[in-house]
């Protein structure tokens, strides 16, 4: 899935200069602790989270992930930005919950 | 390519940088040509090992020497030791706190993925002294 869709499924904002609508995901990821993420083997991943802290960025780049969701309106600060940039990873942003966004994601065929 | 090694110290204070040596070791790998799922394998053993280092330990020092045949880990800290080394390496078993769990950790699943990603590894520990953590990812391609 593109990740311009992503977007669009899940009316999110895009919070860095990584974002490239044409960015493709394989497979997602949602999760608020980190070690169930690291367990996920999955190549060009999306990760999707409530947890908010320099960890999920830490995270996702060790697993080579290209794009956060950041979930139920959950804003990350600078640092946060800062390190993705760093990774050349896309932040995201939406209001919906973890659940739902998940949910969306997988019916409309992002579902390894 | 020759035999490289380096060094990172591990602060135990402040979780906030927890994770950055590993990230380090990525870019050093990166930039040696390493192949990436190679380097996935060997960064995220070693980013659980450092943030136990951090939440469990009081931080500690990661050597690792990266030869054309392996990467090889070795975290040392001085920690409070593991007192049942066997149990600790249960999925699902943590001893980490509420405040750990609120940010992100805690599943009880870092030791059991360090053993998954990796060729080789070796807990020694002695309570009230610290733990020892060796870990090998083979590089050769077979
Ligand atoms: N370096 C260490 N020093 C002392 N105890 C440790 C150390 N590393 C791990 N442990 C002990 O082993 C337990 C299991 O570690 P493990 O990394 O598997 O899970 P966790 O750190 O609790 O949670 P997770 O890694 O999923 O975030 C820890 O809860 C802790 O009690
Ligand atoms: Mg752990």
């Amino acid at each position: 899935m593109k990740l311009k869709k992503v977007v669009e499924l899940l009316d999110a904002n895009i919070l860095n200069d990584c974002y490239s609508q044409d960015t493709e995901v394989l497979s997602a990821c949602g999760c608020d602790l980190m070690s169930d993420v690291l367990a996920f083997v999955k190549d060009q991943a999306l990760l999707l989270t409530g947890l908010v802290n320099p960890q999920v960025v830490r995270t996702a780049e060790m697993m080579d992930m290209k794009a956060i969701v950041f979930v139920r309106g959950k804003t990350p600060g600078e640092e946060i930005i800062d390190l993705a940039n760093e990774a050349g990873i896309a932040v995201l942003s939406t209001q919906h919950p973890l659940y739902h966004s998940c949910g969306v994601l997988y019916s409309e065929g992002l579902y390894k | 390519m020759n035999s490289f090694k380096v060094q990172y110290t591990i602060d135990g204070e402040d979780f906030s940088v927890a994770g950055e040596a590993s990230r380090k070791l990525k870019k050093v790998l990166q930039s040696l040509g390493v192949d990436p799922q190679i380097i996935r394998k060997a960064t995220v053993a070693m980013y659980e090992g450092e943030i136990n280092m951090v939440i469990h330990a009081d931080g500690g020092v990661i050597d690792a020497e990266i030869t054309p045949e392996k990467i090889h880990l070795f975290l040392r800290d001085k920690g409070p030791g593991i007192p049942d080394i066997a149990l600790a390496m249960t999925e699902g078993f943590s001893t980490a706190s509420d405040n750990v769990r609120e940010l992100g950790f805690g599943a009880g699943m870092g030791l059991p993925n360090m053993e998954k990603y990796t060729d080789y590894m070796n807990i020694t520990t002695e309570i009230g002294v610290g733990t020892t953590i060796e870990m090998i990812v083979n590089t050769s391609l077979s």
